[in-house]
């Protein structure tokens, strides 16, 4: 049988509680297609725990253990320590939302990397707190409006940028660090296969649309995320030992506005404020300059190429 | 073999004797030298287990978590500002019922920033659910550590074990250090009925909402009341292996004749026992707290039949309403037969020495009415001058 016709490992079966297109919920499937049964899962607080074990029901088909909101890193680096001393393959994986990575989980993430724990670390990025409410976080994208960073008459939504999570990652000099997108479901369960090959800590960051909280309709999800790669605002790479060994290319670029202008987060860019405006070219700057940065830029328009579904460069024309 | 090792060293020999495989540890914020002891141990080869020197105590209690959840027996020791980082994690170990052991090597919360002896920090966290188990002298720290893995394991409860800082920690003592054998034939490997295992998937952790929390907390609450009688279990199976007696509960020393006593928990007990020798006078009976949770109702009534005052004398306070461990003292004896008037003072806060002259300032004391808690060792030359002003 053709590996494409067998079916998948499912690690988190459905009827659980998300959202309709919720980022997240397809994020965390398609990592434990890839990651297959043989795994230990350490999660953090939010929506994912939220929407999967609400007792007594629970999602899970892999063994799963939610201690609190900033130790995934942490719990996961003990039950690595454990298997090690039981002398068994089984791999661990941690999973949080941006809150859990960038800001709140960020110094157990730090250290879980640093002592070298063989933990595969996925972020879910959906930019913001958005199991409790939208508040901003340090994922925030400038100029988006949340509940604590309010778009108004005073203020351009957010004030502050994007944390560079990815950049802060490579730091720790870790086998393995990449970017992905749930628009390219391929390249994601790719990247978790590769993090899983490698010996020590790896790290994915997985852009994640939330319908509710970056306001758009839920069957936009998957095309709002194949628009922040294709505007260059969330480029796809893959590092090694923190150097830059691959990232997809644009064959199309689109203009910032194509991925904004669908959310209502980012609403308030386009009344025709002239600060609005002034946002609108920061937000295109910092495209550009990671288009520039990483070499985004595609040879040419290319016709076979399915805007993302499962070809990839990394692929070329292979289903994964 | 009879030796005398530092409470830390001892305590970390005792921790490598019951072979935990993976021991996290944060080496400040103030840590004992236990886990310098345990790592040294590792590095000679004497010790085989899996040592993660983690970047804080939030995570060192979240990797013995994972780790005890993974399968693994796990050990961690902190103090101080350290139970407090951990505080969050310290809750959750005790709602998920994971077995772990924990010493807590007694010392101040600041502010004022003070890194001595008192017991501030393990009592902030009585009510995580956690079993705790206070500690008069090193040998009993040996045999209560030991005695802990396997309470712990047999109830899925953590144990934290409270030893004095500096005190214990710090001091020479001449101890019975078991061996390999004794602690093998007393301790099971670690087995745990809820470990995560990819051939048979568990979710731990989940969302409880108000339909059932209620009910998990309440088992939580007979599950800490029911350890006493493992509690008991291990000081009794312990005792025919080692050979040395110890009280599971409450240590009394004194004669049923005395009608006053003084209650403590830790090293103070050593203090008083010996002022009694020294000063002699009517008999006093000497009780040692070693239960604090789950705190032993029935046998703090036995212990104090026959007593018209007790002195309760502790090393933490919680401001605004007297001493903590008299208040539930008092309420456990409120409904006793003729039960004793109790008196609540505080000693040796942030590591002020306790001299023997504290036991005839506390049998003075109880003569003259003392409605609130105060520091028996208060020294009114220390007071800023603004103080008085109030």
């Amino acid at each position: 049988m053709l590996r494409t016709q067998q079916p998948r490992f499912q690690g988190l079966d459905p009827g659980h509680r998300a959202c309709q297109g919720c980022g997240q919920a397809l994020a965390a499937r398609l990592t434990l297609e890839a990651a297959g049964p043989d795994i230990l899962l350490a999660n953090a607080t939010g929506c994912l725990e939220v929407f999967t074990t609400a007792w007594p029901e629970s999602a899970w088909r892999v063994p799963y253990l939610h201690s609190v909101f900033a130790n995934a890193a942490a719990v996961a680096a003990g039950m690595e320590a454990a298997l090690k001393a039981q002398g068994k393959d089984v791999k661990v994986i941690a999973l949080a939302g941006d809150g859990g990575t960038f800001d709140i989980g960020f110094q157990a993430l730090s250290g879980m990397l640093e002592r070298g724990h063989d933990v595969l670390f996925v972020c879910y990025d959906n930019e913001a707190y958005m199991n409790t409410g939208v508040q901003r976080s340090g994922s925030t994208p400038h100029a988006a409006s949340t509940t604590t960073s309010p778009a108004g008459v005073a203020r351009m939504g957010k004030r502050h940028l994007k944390k560079d999570i990815l950049a802060i990652i490579a730091a720790h000099h870790i086998p393995y660090a990449a970017t992905a997108s749930v628009a390219y479901p391929a390249d994601l369960r790719k990247k978790v296969r590769r993090a899983l090959q490698v010996a020590g800590p790896s790290f994915l960051q997985v852009h994640s649309p939330c319908p509710l909280g970056w306001g758009h309709g839920s069957e936009l999800s998957i095309e709002i995320a194949r628009l922040a790669v294709q505007t260059g605002l969330f480029p796809l790479i893959e590092l090694e030992r923190g150097a830059l060994v691959g990232a997809m290319p644009i064959r199309q670029i689109h203009p910032v506005t194509d991925y904004l202008k669908p959310q209502s987060r980012f609403r308030h860019l386009f009344a025709g404020d002239p600060r609005a405006r002034e946002e609108l070219a920061h937000l295109q700057a910092l495209a550009d300059h990671n288009i520039e940065a990483y070499g985004l830029r595609g040879e040419m328009p290319d016709g076979l190429d399915s805007e993302g579904a499962d070809t990839v460069r990394r692929g070329g024309l292979r289903s994964a | 073999m009879r030796q005398a090792l530092e409470g830390s060293q001892a305590i970390a020999r005792a921790v490598a004797l019951c072979r935990p495989q993976v021991v996290a540890a944060y080496p400040i914020t103030p840590q004992t030298h236990i886990v310098e002891n345990i790592a040294k141990l590792v590095a000679d080869a004497q010790f085989q287990c899996e040592f993660v020197s983690v970047e804080s105590e939030f995570s060192a209690a979240s990797v013995v978590l994972g780790a005890a959840c993974a399968g693994s027996r796990a050990y961690t020791a902190s103090a101080s500002q350290g139970i407090m980082l951990m505080s969050e994690v310290l809750y959750n170990i005790a709602g998920l019922r994971v077995p772990l052991v924990l010493t807590c090597a007694n010392r101040a919360v600041s502010a004022p920033i003070n890194i001595w002896n008192d017991q501030q920090d393990s009592m902030a966290v009585r009510d995580a659910g956690w079993l705790q188990l206070y500690c008069a002298d090193n040998q009993e720290a040996v045999d209560t550590t030991i005695q802990a893995f396997r309470i712990a394991e047999r109830c899925e409860l953590p144990v934290m074990v409270c030893v004095d800082g500096f005190t214990l920690t710090h001091t020479l003592e001449p101890l019975e250090l078991p061996s390999q054998e004794a602690v093998d034939a007393f301790l099971p490997p670690y087995a745990f009925s809820r470990a995560l295992d990819p051939r048979a998937p568990l979710s731990l952790g989940t969302l409880v909402g108000p339909d059932y929390f209620t009910e998990s907390r309440y088992l939580h609450h007979q599950a800490v009341l029911a350890a006493e009688n493992e509690i008991i279990a291990a000081a009794r199976d312990w005792s025919s292996i080692s050979g040395r007696t110890s009280a599971p509960l409450i240590r009394i020393d004194g004669s049923d004749e005395a009608t006053v006593g003084i209650l403590t928990l830790g090293s103070v007990f050593g203090t008083l026992l010996d002022a009694r020798d020294h000063y002699g006078g009517a008999p006093v009976k000497i009780l040692h707290l070693r239960a604090f949770r789950p705190f032993p109702v029935e046998a703090l009534r036995a212990a104090t039949k026959g007593l018209s005052d007790l002195i309760v004398l502790e090393r933490a306070i919680s401001p605004g309403a007297d001493g903590i461990v008299a208040a539930e003292v008092r309420s456990a004896l409120m409904d006793a037969d003729a039960p004793p008037r109790v008196h609540n003072f505080a000693a040796g806060l942030g590591g002020r020495d306790v001299p023997l002259t504290i036991y005839p300032r506390l049998l003075e004391a109880i003569g003259k009415p003392q409605p609130r808690m105060i520091p028996i060792d208060l020294d009114r030359d220390q007071w800023p001058a603004a103080a008085d002003a109030q």
